[in-house]
């Protein structure tokens, strides 16, 4: 590594965009066989390649994107399929209240691109990065490298399972790698035992309703497990 | 014709909903107490999302020393706590999934 403190200090805006990308990378290892997964679903239920590439594009929410591409393919009518995507991507809402703060002093144009990068991956290894000591006024820098390497491997990765098509077994269980990055996010992050009793309600609300339609069970225990936290931190 | 439509909308709903607050933030005055509640949205939404990734089965709970993904996720989480490393948590969470998986087999 060649760490050179001069060029720390003339180019800080540079140094915040490669340390976004150097803290998204490891997620990475979870996104590919991801973004490979809903690319090989989306084919096997017959969406088009050009349809299913453009879908990464233009609405670039992975789990969305598989639930969308499975409606898709079952030819549920459009409005259904679009408020499925709704509601799936409720929780979004809550990531751009939570990093709204931070990034009021922008320009307008800054808010419009990060707002399109705000991904689950992106906004976590963002929102630890706000949270710490530093100037916030470039951290917007750190911001846009960790989501341009998201929306970068998302991209390429849809399209090599858009590629491969049915090649690839489901033994793989290849869709376990989401778990397992959402467990490399959350647990580190768990520090108290208000974020603790978050976490432990939601997941089990999240398993109680599951069954619900359109992922409405996942809504229901995210709020429930926010509930939680904010008693549990009133009471201590 | 309509796939095409629907994705545009799909887009355009999910890019509103990502920008909501970015762009309302201090047009609205934010109650405090939501403020505090935003401190839980990563621990409550991820968890969500995962915790039936490994209990679940088709739906249905499954728990059992023989769900492999329980078992995988249960070390995952383990490992996640002890190291605070994303490589490590999801190299070897896949690695113990192949492994109990074959052999459960």
């Amino acid at each position: 590594m060649h760490a050179n403190k001069s060029y720390q200090v003339l180019h800080p805006a540079r140094n915040e965009f490669f340390s976004g990308i150097k803290a998204e990378l490891p997620l990475m290892i979870g996104v590919i066989p991801f973004g490979m997964i809903y690319g090989i679903l989306a084919i096997s239920v017959g969406v088009p390649a050009n349809a299913a590439q453009a879908m990464s594009v233009i609405i670039f929410a992975g789990s969305s994107q598989f639930v969308s591409a499975q409606l898709f393919g079952l030819s549920v009518p459009a409005i259904i399929n679009l408020f499925t995507v709704g509601v799936i991507n409720l929780r979004h809402a809550l990531y751009s209240a939570s990093i709204a703060p931070y990034l009021q002093k922008l320009p307008t144009r800054w808010k419009w691109v990060l707002a399109y990068l705000l991904t689950d991956e992106a906004y976590a290894v963002s929102i630890i990065h706000y949270q710490q000591e530093g100037d916030d006024r470039i951290k917007h820098w750190f911001f846009l490298g960790s989501g341009l390497t998201l929306w970068m491997t998302w991209q390429l990765s849809t399209a090599a399972g858009i590629f491969l098509g049915s090649s690839v077994p489901a033994s793989w269980s290849l869709d376990f790698t989401l778990a397992l990055t959402f467990i490399a996010l959350v647990v580190p992050a768990i520090k108290d035992r208000a974020s603790l009793g978050a976490a432990l309600s939601a997941g089990l609300v999240a398993v109680a309703l599951f069954n619900l339609p359109l992922k409405l069970g996942l809504l229901a225990a995210s709020l429930i497990g926010i509930l939680v936290g904010l008693l549990l931190e009133g009471k201590s | 014709m309509i796939i095409w439509l629907t994705i545009i909308a799909a887009g355009i709903l999910t890019y509103a909903i990502r920008l909501s607050f970015i762009l309302l933030y201090g047009q609205i005055r934010m109650p405090s107490q939501i403020e505090r509640a935003l401190r839980f949205v990563p621990p409550a939404v991820l968890t969500a999302i995962f915790i039936p990734e490994l209990i679940l089965n088709d739906g249905n709970p499954f728990l059992s020393f023989g769900n492999a993904r329980l078992l995988a996720g249960m070390l995952a989480i383990v490992v996640a706590w002890r190291t605070k490393n994303v490589i490590y948590t999801i190299v070897i969470g896949m690695l113990a999934l192949w492994i109990l998986q074959f052999l459960f087999s």
